[in-house]
Parts: structure tokens; sequence; C-alpha cells
């Protein structure tokens, strides 16, 4: 199976990329832009076919190396 | 005295922390790989140094806090062992969960390489000890993720505990509470982003950095 990890600053942090992002997008006329938050996505081709023991190592990944949790929120999804 | 200097791919300041180390009169300095999963035993203090561990991959020092050698430093930290992390090495530190709070971008997204005037909070450490508090101290700073950041929970706690050792004089990179420098609860574990190793003569521009290196070793 497919893990699809999600990683996004949390709410609280301010995030400039996602700012130096917002900016140069609307300098180029995209001026319908509220707000812009830069994290990454992480795809991990998995060798486990039961989604709940699937989901179980995500997070367990999540947890241990890669999300920090002082700074970033996660979410794990299979596809 | 014995002392030692955790080598990551992409450590690149281990060096001039060997050589600021042996100036003083440590009686031994040993270069100690990331794969090794033992430390040398009588360790004194343990040096992370500054870099670009794993090529920063992930999160500053993500990957280097989950290398062999991290399960002994755990251990070494856990028995009440001295280690410093200095700017890499303080992020590596922070990612391991042996200091409070974490390294972010710096406010501006630029990387910083520039003297800094820096100022001793509480000189209440081994690193500190031989300054008095308010000294201005002039180090090279290096860095694209020196943003302190914790919760405001975890800013007060340090706060109150005393555990800020050093802050910009002047903000460079829009670390909270101007915090350059943290130990951990115990005292024990110290991370601080700016380069003491490189200042260690007058030709490099300061030698602040060996008053720092000789309050290590004179108060251990």
């Amino acid at each position: 199976m497919r893990l699809i990890v999600r990683i996004a600053p949390k709410k609280s942090i301010l995030d400039p990329q996602g700012e130096a992002i917002s900016n140069s997008l609307k300098s180029l006329g995209f001026d319908q832009i509220n707000s812009v938050r830069q994290g990454k996505i992480i795809e991990i081709d998995l060798n486990e076919s039961d989604e709940n023991r699937g989901m179980e190592i995500g997070k367990e990944m999540c947890n241990t190396l890669l999300v920090n949790k002082v700074i970033e929120d996660f979410s794990v999804t299979i596809e | 005295m014995r002392s030692g200097v955790v080598v990551f791919p992409g450590s690149n300041c281990d060096r001039d922390l060997e050589t600021a180390i042996s100036s003083q009169s440590f009686d031994t300095c040993q270069m100690l790989w990331h794969k090794e999963t033992t430390l040398p035993n009588n360790l004194d203090i343990l040096f992370i140094p500054g870099g670009f561990s794993f090529g920063d991959y992930l999160r500053c020092g993500a990957i280097a806090a989950s290398s062999p050698i991290m399960k002994s430093i755990l251990k070494f930290a856990q028995n009440g062992g001295y280690i410093v992390g200095i700017c890499n090495g303080f992020q590596i530190l922070t990612e391991a969960g042996l200091l409070e709070g974490t390294l972010l971008r710096n406010s501006k997204l630029n990387f910083i390489c520039k003297q800094q005037s820096v100022v001793v909070t509480n000189n209440g450490s081994i690193i500190t000890k031989n300054f008095s508090n308010g000294e201005i101290l002039h180090l090279p700073i290096a860095h694209h993720d020196g943003n302190y950041f914790a919760d405001d929970d975890t800013l007060n706690k340090i706060e109150g505990n005393g555990q800020v050792l050093f802050r910009y004089a002047d903000n460079p990179n829009g670390s909270k509470n101007n915090i350059a420098g943290i130990m951990s609860e115990n005292h024990r574990v110290i991370g601080l982003m700016p380069h003491p190793e490189r200042a260690v003569n007058e030709v490099l521009g300061s030698s602040d950095g060996s008053k720092i290196f000789k309050s290590l070793f004179e108060n251990i």
C-alpha cells in the first residue's frame, strides 16, 4: 500500500516561506489569496496489506522521525 | 579531562572544534563517527558540531538525531554527562529531545553569516561561569535555521528556570526572546547557535570563543 503523509506548520507558527509564496503569487495578480502555508508530502510505499496496521505504522513513523510535533501537524492517508 | 566530538556526514565544524578543544588542557579529544554504538569510557564532555548533517534533509538535525550513536548519547545524558551542541549540534539536540524548543527557518528566510554580539544571560552553567551576567561576547553566527521557537508554556518554563544562557544583542533571525543558547533543566546539556570554535584567535576576528572553552574546561 501507499501511505501519504502530509506535514504542515502548526497554525500558531509563523510560516515565512508560505508568506513569501503568498506575496509572490499576489504580485503575479492572484488577488484572491487569503493566505498560503507551505508544508511537505512524503509518499511511502509500504509492504503491508492490512490498512489498520498500515495506518499504525505510518503514525509511528511520524512520531519517531517524520514530524517535529513542536512545530508541525500531520495526517496520514492510504492510497 | 576526556572529550569527544561526534561526526556526522555533512558535519563541517568538527575539526575547528577539535582544534579549539585541543588548545585547552583537555587530555584527549576523540572524534566519534555517527555509526558507533558505544561511547568511550569515562568521557567528561561530548560535543556535537555544526555543519549540515545529512544535508539538512527532512529537518535540520532530524536524521542525525536518529543515527546509531544517539542511543548511547541519550544514555550518556541520562547519566548526567555534559553535552554541548553548537549550531547544527543545537538543532540535533532539540530534535533528539535533549533540549526544549526547536530552530525554525530564519524569519527573513536568508542565510546569515556574520559576527554577532551575544549577551551572557545566566552565568550559572559551566559554559558561562567565567563571565558576568550582561557581559557581551563577539561570536560568529552562520545559519539558515537559527530562529529559536518554543510554545509559550515552554518559554515561560525555561525563562523561569534560568535555562537561557545567551541572547542576541540585536535579534538577527527572529528567535523568541532573542534566545541564542539554552541549557537543559539539569544544566548538563547545552545548545547554542553562535560558533565559539570559530572565534579562538584575534586573527579570526575574535577570541571570545576561547574564553567559552576555557570556562567549560575549568568548571566541569
